[in-house]
C-alpha cells in the first residue's frame, strides 16, 4: 500500500479522515469504487427528514394564514418564519451530521457535489424548507447513475421549479392564454425562462455550450406547464397532488420547437424528456460537467488529458456517471501530489469534525460556524452555486475567520486531544515536518491544536 | 437630459485628451476615495430611474410603472424626463445637492444574459469573458503605490483580485486569536506564500478594524451592506487607512414579483439607499473626495414578465454619488421605449459604454492617464472613450 495515496484518497476524494481511517485504506481506488453505489438504505440522520410535498403543503397553509392574520396579529406573522427556520436547521444539521459521520465519504462528496452544481438558495421562500430535501430526494438516489436521470429528477423537484420560477411559466399559445387574451387578461400571462436558461447554462451545456438566445425562448415555451401540484391559492393551480410535481396542459405551450438546430414534435412532457435527454448527452455537456468533476477533484485548472478521457466516457457511456468517475479515480493525475486543492469552508468544517469524531449536537454550532466561515448551508446566494477554486475562496478575511473558528474549536473539543497524533492520524506522512514541529513546540494543546487546524496541511485537500 | 450633442462633448470626442505618465505617477498619496459597489443579479434601471416622461413608459412597464412626480406613490423628479424610485431619498436629495448623477441605458461590452459571465466582464473589464483572470480596479493600482485598497467581504470580488497587494474584511463575530498564536501561524505559513501574504493582510485590516471599533453585528444582506458601508466609511477615513474600497450587493435578480412603489425591488433600494446615507455621514468631510459608482452587470426585459417580473436583459442605470462627483445630471443618449428602438425586440438598448463611465472616473478622480487606461485597465476599450465632467475640477 501506498501510504500517501490512503491520504489522498480519505482527504481529496473524501471528506477529511477520522482518525483511523487511513489504517482501513488498503487499496485506495478499491476503497473509492466501493463506494460508489451509496449506503444500502437511508442513513438514519437523513431518514427522520419529512418529504418535500409534505412540508409545502404545510407552507402553503402557514404563508395562507400569514396573509389573512390582522398585521397587529405578530404571532401569526412569525409563526411561518419560526416554522421555516426549524426545517432549514434540521435538514442543514441532518447534512452535516451524517457527513461527519459517514463511512461512506466519496460518495457523500459526490452528493455535494451535485448539489451544488443543481444549486438551489435557501433565501427565497420557501426554499429553505426543502433546499436540503432535494439533495436527498432528487440527487441522493441518482448519484452514480445516469445522468439523465439525475438531470431529470432535478428539473422536476418543487424546489428547483420554485427557485428559478417555472410553476407559472404561461406559454403564450395556450389554452389558458388565449382564455385570458380573450378575457384582456394578459398581464399575468407569459413566459418566464429562468429555468430554461439556467438548465443550458449552468446544468448542462454551460455557457459556451452553443446555444442562443431563441434556444432559451423555445426551451422555456418546452418547459412550460412544468409545474407543482396546489402550487396557488388562486382556482385555477389549485388541481394537481399538493406539493408534488405536476404537468399542467392547460399553460404548455402546444407545437413543436426547435432546439439547438433540432425539432422536437413530442407532445407535453415528453417534449422536455426529449430535449433533457439529448442535453445529458451533448459533447458540451460532457465537456462541461467533466471539468467541472476534474476540478472539484483535482486541480483548479483540470489537467485537459484527463478531462478529455472523462468526455469520451462520457460520450461513450451515454452519461453514465459511474464510468466517469472511474476515469477520474484511475487517473494518475489524481494521484499526484497531496494537497492540491485549498479547502472550501464547507470542506474544512466537515474534516474537522472528523479529525474530532465530532458530531454535533447543536445544530447552530454547524449552520454558524458555516455562516461566519461565508458558506452558509444551502445558501450559495445564486443558481450558479458555490465557488470551487482557491482564487475564490482566498481572501485574506476569510483565512483569518479559519484562524479565529480554529482556535474557537480548539477550546471547545480540542483540548484533550494530542495534536501531533491527531495531525499523523489524519494527515499521515503529507503532514509536514515543520508542521508537526510547530504543533509539537505549542504552548497548549489548544494552541497546536489551533495550528493543525489552520496549517496549510490541513487546509487543502 | 443631456442631448446627444451634450453626450458626444461628456465622451470626450471633441476634446484632445492629455495624459503624461508623471501625472499617473503624482497619484500616489491622493486624497481622492473611491467606492465600487457592485450589485449582483442584474438591476432594473427602468424601476431605479425610470424615464416617466417617455410616450411608451407607462404601456411598456404595465403594472411595474411607477406615478409621474408628485402624484400618490410617484417617483422623485431628477430632470423632467427621467424620475428616481421613491426609495431612494438620500440619491435624490444628493442629486439635489449636485452631488449624485446617473447615466442611463449603459452597459458593459458583454451581450449574453448569463449573471455570471456578465459579472466577468464587468469586473475584469476585458471585452469578453475568460480573457482575464484579475479586476480592472486592481489593474489600475499599479500607479498608485501607496493607495491600499480593500474589499469590503470575507473574500474579494473578481474586481479587486490580481497582483497588487489588496485587503479584505468583513465582520466577526469569534473572539480573536492571540497574538502569540497568531505570532507562530506567521511562522508556520512563512514557506507559503498563498498563506503568508493573506495572513499579512488580514493583520493589517485587523488593526484598523481594532481602532476604530468596528461593530460585529450581522442582519441580512441587506441590514449587513448598510452596516458594511459604515466600516468603509471608517477605514477611508483611517489615517493610513485604505483609499479604495470595494463592495458587494446581490439579490436583484427579479424574476418574479419584483414589485412597483413597494416589494421585493424597492426594500432592495431603500437598503442602497441607507448604505449610501451611511457612507456619507461616515466619511464627515472626506466624502467631498469621494466618488462613489453603482453598478450591475446588466438590466433587465423592458416588458414584464408572465410572473410579474422581468428577465436578464441589456442595458440599465449606473449611479455615481459623492462630494466630489459633478452631479444633478442624467447622462442618457436615449434610445426609446418602442419596439423597434429595443434591443433584440426584448431589452433597452444600450447607448453608453459603462467602462467609458469608470475610464472617466478613474481619469479624473484618480488621475491615471488614458493610455495607461486604455492599454492596462480597459484593454480594448479605445473605442469607449472617457466620459468628461464626471467630477468636480
Amino acid at each position: 500500500m501506498n501510504p500517501v495515496k490512503a491520504v489522498i484518497a480519505a482527504n481529496r476524494f473524501g471528506l477529511g479522515a477520522k482518525p483511523g481511517e487511513l489504517e482501513r485504506i488498503r487499496r485506495p481506488e478499491t476503497w473509492l469504487l466501493d463506494q460508489l453505489q451509496g449506503p444500502s438504505r437511508t442513513p438514519a440522520e437523513l431518514g427522520r427528514l419529512p418529504d418535500s410535498a409534505s412540508v409545502l403543503v404545510e407552507a402553503q397553509a402557514l404563508r395562507q394564514a400569514q396573509r389573512e392574520a390582522r398585521s397587529d396579529d405578530e404571532d401569526a406573522v412569525k409563526k411561518y418564519g419560526r416554522w421555516a427556520r426549524g426545517h432549514y436547521v434540521d435538514q442543514a444539521s441532518a447534512r452535516y451530521r451524517h457527513a461527519a459521520a459517514t463511512d461512506l465519504p466519496f460518495h457523500e462528496r459526490l452528493v455535494h457535489f451535485w448539489c451544488n452544481h443543481f444549486a438551489v438558495s435557501a433565501d427565497k421562500q420557501p426554499l429553505p424548507t426543502i433546499a436540503g430535501l432535494m439533495e436527498n430526494e432528487a440527487i441522493r438516489p441518482h448519484t452514480s447513475g445516469r445522468f439523465y436521470d439525475l438531470l431529470l429528477a432535478v428539473e422536476t423537484h418543487p424546489a428547483m421549479i420554485l427557485y428559478l420560477d417555472n410553476q407559472r411559466s404561461i406559454g403564450p399559445g395556450s389554452t389558458l392564454a388565449k382564455r385570458a387574451n380573450r378575457r384582456r387578461r394578459d398581464r399575468e400571462v407569459g413566459l418566464n425562462e429562468n429555468l430554461a436558461r439556467e438548465i443550458l447554462e449552468l446544468h448542462t451545456l454551460g455557457v459556451d455550450g452553443g446555444y442562443t438566445q431563441d434556444d432559451v425562448t423555445s426551451f422555456a415555451k418546452v418547459i412550460t406547464g412544468w409545474s407543482i401540484g396546489g402550487a396557488g391559492e388562486r382556482g385555477r393551480f389549485a388541481d394537481g397532488e399538493p406539493g408534488h410535481f405536476e404537468f399542467r396542459e392547460a399553460i404548455h405551450e402546444p407545437g413543436a420547437k426547435t432546439i439547438l438546430g433540432k425539432r422536437y414534435s413530442q407532445s407535453g412532457i415528453e417534449q422536455g424528456r426529449a430535449v433533457l435527454s439529448d442535453l445529458a448527452t451533448h459533447p458540451s455537456t460532457a465537456r462541461f460537467v467533466s471539468s467541472k468533476l476534474a476540478r472539484h477533484f483535482v486541480a483548479d485548472v483540470p489537467p485537459t488529458d484527463l478531462v478529455d478521457r472523462m468526455v469520451s466516457s462520457w460520450l461513450e457511456t451515454g452519461g453514465e456517471l459511474a464510468s466517469v468517475y472511474r476515469v477520474l479515480i484511475e487517473a494518475d493525475e489524481s494521484w499526484t501530489a497531496a494537497h492540491s486543492k485549498y479547502k472550501s469552508p464547507h470542506d474544512f468544517v466537515i474534516s474537522t469534525l472528523r479529525a474530532f469524531r465530532h458530531v454535533p449536537d447543536r445544530p447552530q454550532f454547524i449552520v454558524g460556524a458555516l455562516d461566519l466561515l461565508g458558506q452558509t448551508p444551502y445558501r450559495p446566494g445564486s443558481p450558479e452555486g458555490w465557488p470551487d477554486t482557491a482564487e475564490q475562496w482566498g481572501g485574506a478575511d476569510s483565512l483569518y475567520k479559519r484562524i479565529e473558528w480554529s482556535n474557537t474549536v480548539a477550546r471547545l473539543i480540542g483540548s484533550r486531544i494530542d495534536p501531533v497524533e491527531l495531525g499523523n492520524a489524519v494527515l499521515g506522512q503529507t503532514l509536514d515536518p515543520e508542521t508537526r514541529k510547530a504543533i509539537s513546540r505549542a504552548e497548549s494543546r489548544v494552541q497546536g491544536m489551533t495550528l493543525l487546524l489552520a496549517s496549510p496541511d490541513f487546509q487543502r485537500r | 437630459m443631456l442631448s446627444r450633442r451634450d453626450v458626444i462633448k461628456a465622451l470626450g470626442l471633441t476634446a484632445v485628451a492629455s495624459s503624461s505618465p508623471g501625472l499617473a505617477l503624482a497619484a500616489a498619496d491622493t486624497d481622492s476615495r473611491f467606492v465600487l459597489v457592485v450589485l449582483r443579479g442584474a438591476v432594473d434601471g427602468l424601476a431605479l430611474a425610470p424615464p416617466y416622461h417617455d410616450d411608451r413608459y407607462r404601456d411598456v412597464r404595465g403594472e411595474l410603472a411607477l406615478g409621474k412626480p408628485g402624484t400618490d406613490d410617484g417617483v422623485l423628479e431628477l430632470d423632467g424626463f427621467f424620475g428616481l424610485h421613491p426609495s431612494l431619498p438620500t440619491l435624490h436629495e444628493l442629486y439635489g445637492a449636485n452631488e449624485a448623477l446617473l447615466v442611463h441605458a449603459v452597459a458593459s461590452p458583454y451581450r449574453e444574459r448569463s449573471h455570471f459571465d456578465g459579472q466577468d466582464v464587468l469586473e475584469s473589464g476585458a471585452t469578453a469573458v475568460g480573457l482575464a483572470r484579475d479586476g480592472w480596479l486592481n489593474r489600475a493600482l499599479s500607479p498608485l503605490a501607496g493607495t491600499p485598497a480593500i474589499a469590503l467581504a470575507q473574500n474579494t470580488p473578481l474586481v479587486l483580485r490580481g497582483d497588487n497587494a489588496t485587503t479584505s474584511w468583513a465582520p466577526s463575530r469569534l473572539p480573536d486569536a492571540d497574538e502569540n498564536t497568531i505570532g507562530r501561524l506567521q511562522r508556520l505559513y512563512a514557506e507559503d506564500e498563498f498563506f503568508a501574504t493573506r495572513l499579512e493582510q488580514a493583520l493589517k485590516s485587523q488593526e484598523i478594524a481594532m481602532d476604530m471599533g468596528a461593530s460585529g453585528r450581522r442582519g441580512n444582506e441587506a441590514q449587513q451592506f448598510g452596516e458594511l458601508m459604515t466600516s468603509a466609511a471608517r477605514f477611508l477615513v483611517a489615517e493610513d487607512g485604505p483609499r479604495i474600497a470595494v463592495l458587494e450587493f446581490g439579490g436583484w435578480d427579479t424574476h418574479a414579483n419584483q414589485g412597483a412603489v413597494a416589494g421585493q425591488l424597492a426594500n432592495r433600494l431603500a437598503a442602497l439607499d441607507r448604505g449610501l446615507a451611511n457612507l456619507r455621514d461616515g466619511l464627515g468631510k472626506a466624502w467631498s473626495d469621494t466618488v462613489v459608482a453603482v453598478a450591475t452587470e446588466f438590466g433587465r426585459t423592458v416588458h414584464v414578465n408572465g410572473t410579474r417580473g422581468t428577465d436578464h436583459g441589456t442595458a440599465t442605470a449606473a449611479i455615481l454619488a459623492g462630494g466630489a462627483v459633478n452631479g444633478g445630471k442624467v447622462i442618457a443618449d436615449w434610445p426609446g421605449l418602442s419596439e423597434t428602438n429595443l434591443y433584440e425586440g426584448r431589452d433597452l438598448r444600450p447607448t453608453t459604454d459603462l467602462r467609458s463611465v469608470f475610464k472617466g472616473l478613474l481619469a479624473d478622480h484618480l488621475e491615471l492617464a488614458p493610455s495607461f487606461l486604455d492599454r492596462e485597465v480597459f484593454p480594448g476599450s479605445a473605442s469607449a472613450r472617457p466620459l468628461e465632467n464626471l467630477v468636480r475640477t
